[in-house]
């Protein structure tokens, strides 16, 4: 008994645990009241289902929220990801017209790291607290945006450049592969690199990492300019997946679901350790959250409120007071 | 002049670099555009924005206290849901106007407990508020609904004469009061000065004896009602109640903020300039009327440079503060140790 006392003690320590058992619990609800929730099916060579819409819908918050991830690492935040999303979105599909796929994807991205690089730049060098730095990009991006389109909802019919959101392969959605890499290579850079260890130090206390010879400044860059290139990314894959870019909408409201996911996963939002592996769980949550809601029949202008509801409940069961008071008022009617 | 520019300090000059630039987006609107410089047209940018200046300012509150409220925007368009919801059931005015200001200050209350009691991130919960908001506001109904109560289409069309033919209307009344009393309660109250003490440094307050818990969730309680008097003023403006009303509008009124000279850091800002700030936008976007070929997104982009231009300039004051009230630690680096960052 006493073994397992310490094991549960250790295991609600461990922060990946809470976003696994609520996407757990999820499961385990649609098991019981919409079975078929876990219907797969095999069409034309392309596997369909649920889980797999998950996984393809939740690729651009996974990509945002790694980036998302470091920043928060940081002790800061980037409000800005949906505007660079927008960006990249647009003049993606603009230059469709005109210039080759490799070229389009590469302007993508690079408006991307442009804009990563200026939110760093602000936060780094000018020593502007990031919500407010971001908040700048926020208001303007959006304008870019449809300055880029003209005010119009661009559209195209490029096969390949569908591909991207569109496509299949190996019988999976295309996305899916695009977020596992940048997964993979983020984490690689967390783990096989100095950085990780730099952007953790900086994060949980920027005076003593200075003393210890990390230039924080640097490392801020990296972690924005990073954000920058997912956000880039993101947007790619969602006008190509729609093969359209919207100014106004895409990726509308992404960056809180973002920053929602990572809190979910663990990362705390005063910085220091980060967990990648928390916030894909944390994304996954979210995205079979939706997922489930659409399934159950239930309207969807509810989303919003069950969203809410859920966002409070985890993050008070992550409150150590919560849990705190919440295990004292136990003991005392223990001992009465 | 002497006396003027020694009252040119570090504590004002944000405000009135605020107030220059409002003369300067005036002035060359007038010079520009005939028929600019009227009554009408300046009494207009009140008449606007009464909402967004009662918002502005009751988010003020919060951050100078080092908070944030993301959730105002939604409050306000639930506000003019369930008004228009009520008066659909036949409610009278009085009580539309009770029950606003009732969730209003109850909405506050929630997040400002959750956020004191449980140590949770105001940034967190006043997100899950603006979804909660936004959630209830879509399950009264996704359709727009139209007011028609004969006492709310009074109040909205009654026009007060201020001089000659310019007219304001209730609203601006409104916000002045709610200004004027902002002010007052931060200049000359108790909780005026413990707001600032909070969100100069938490822990010096709760060791000076200053009542840290009852401060912030009063904060965001105020911050509550204002959305509530703003959702009011708001459903007078557009008579109508709307799920998807003002997509967006917390970061306007947060950007008002940062114009009008309040520190995101917390503890340092006048009441008096997020109704600047708001006035600076409103003029930005009364130009680019004026001006007719110039495309909406424009707004977007000048109000975002002109956030830019601001922080700039407040970065700099900040830094020039610290050099010539620190000479002793002249070989320490050059990080400030803020708790509060966001």
């Amino acid at each position: 008994m006493a073994i397992l006392t310490a094991l549960a003690h250790r295991l609600v320590k461990q922060k990946l645990i809470w976003p696994l058992l609520a996407i757990a619990a999820l499961f385990l609800f649609n098991l019981i009241v919409i079975p078929e929730f876990y219907r797969m099916e095999w069409k034309d060579g392309h596997l369909y289902g649920n889980l797999i819409d998950i996984l393809k819908n939740g690729s651009p918050l996974i990509i945002i929220a790694i980036g998302m991830t470091l920043v928060i690492a940081k002790e800061g935040i980037d409000i800005s990801v949906g505007s660079v999303l927008a960006i990249s979105g647009a003049l993606a599909v603009m230059l469709l017209d005109s210039y080759p796929l490799w070229a389009v994807i590469g302007a993508g991205l690079t408006v991307g790291l442009l804009c990563g690089l200026w939110n760093g730049m602000l936060v780094a060098l000018l020593g502007i607290q990031p919500m407010v730095a971001t908040l700048i990009l926020l208001t303007i991006g959006r304008g870019i945006a449809q300055l880029i389109t003209g005010g119009q909802v661009l559209t195209t019919s490029d096969e390949a450049f569908q591909f991207i959101g569109k496509g299949h392969l190996l019988g999976l959605p295309f996305p899916i592969f695009i977020a596992l890499g940048v997964f993979l290579l983020t984490y690689l850079f967390k783990t096989r690199t100095a950085f990780g260890l730099f952007l953790e130090a900086a994060g949980g206390n920027k005076t003593a990492s200075a003393y210890a010879g990390i230039r924080p400044k640097v490392i801020f860059m990296t972690a924005y300019a990073i954000t920058g290139v997912c956000a880039g990314i993101a947007g790619i894959i969602i006008s190509s997946n729609v093969a359209s870019a919207d100014a106004n909408n895409a990726g509308l409201w992404i960056e809180l679901d973002a920053i929602l996911a990572v809190v979910i996963g663990g990362t705390s939002m005063r910085g220091g350790r980060f967990y990648l592996g928390g916030t894909i769980a944390g994304t996954l949550f979210i995205q079979a959250l939706t997922t489930s809601i659409y399934s159950l029949g239930v309207e969807p202008s509810s989303i919003l409120l069950v969203k809410a509801i859920v966002v409070i409940i985890v993050c008070l069961i992550q409150s150590d007071v919560f849990r705190q008071s919440f295990i004292l008022s136990k003991k005392k009617v223990a001992q009465r | 002049m002497r006396s003027l520019t020694s009252k040119i300090s570090h504590n004002n000059i944000i405000v009135l670099a605020t107030l220059l630039l409002l003369l300067v987006l005036y002035g060359s609107g007038a010079a520009l555009y005939t028929g600019f410089f009227s009554l009408q047209v300046f009494l207009n940018l009140f008449i606007d924005n009464a909402y967004l200046i009662i918002v502005a300012t009751g988010m003020a509150f919060v951050i100078i206290k080092g908070g944030i409220d993301l959730s105002v925007a939604s409050v306000v368009a639930l506000i003019s849901m369930v008004s228009a919801a009520l008066f659909r059931q036949g409610a009278s005015a009085v009580i539309v106007i009770l029950a606003s200001l009732a969730i209003g200050t109850l909405f506050g209350f929630g997040q400002g407990y959750l956020i004191q009691r449980f140590r949770l991130h105001p940034w967190i919960v006043t997100l899950a508020g603006m979804f909660l908001a936004r959630g209830i506001s879509f399950m009264i109904s996704t359709e727009s609904i139209v007011i028609d109560n004969p006492t709310f289409v009074m109040l909205s069309q009654h026009k007060i004469y201020v001089w000659e033919d310019g007219f304001i209307n209730v609203s601006v009344i409104i916000a002045a009061i709610v200004v004027v009393l902002a002010i007052l309660a931060a200049r000359y109250s108790a909780f005026g000065r413990a707001v600032y003490a909070i969100g100069g440094n938490e822990k010096s307050a709760l060791l000076m004896g200053l009542p840290v818990a009852k401060t912030t969730i009063l904060v965001y309680t105020l911050s509550g009602l204002f959305s509530a008097v703003g959702g009011i003023v708001f459903t007078l403006y557009m008579l109508s109640g709307y799920s998807l009303h003002l997509m967006g509008m917390e970061m306007d009124a947060i950007a008002a903020c940062v114009i009008g000279g309040i520190l995101l850091t917390g503890g340092f800002g006048y009441l008096i300039g997020p109704t600047l700030g708001v006035l600076c936008t409103g003029i930005i976007q009364t130009i680019i009327m004026f001006q007719g070929t110039l495309s909406s997104w424009w707004t977007k982009i000048t109000i975002g440079f002109l956030l830019f231009l601001f922080m700039a300039f407040q970065r700099l004051i900040v830094m020039r503060k610290e050099k010539s009230t620190i000479p002793i630690s002249k070989n320490q680096p050059k990080f400030e140790n803020k708790v509060v960052n966001l």
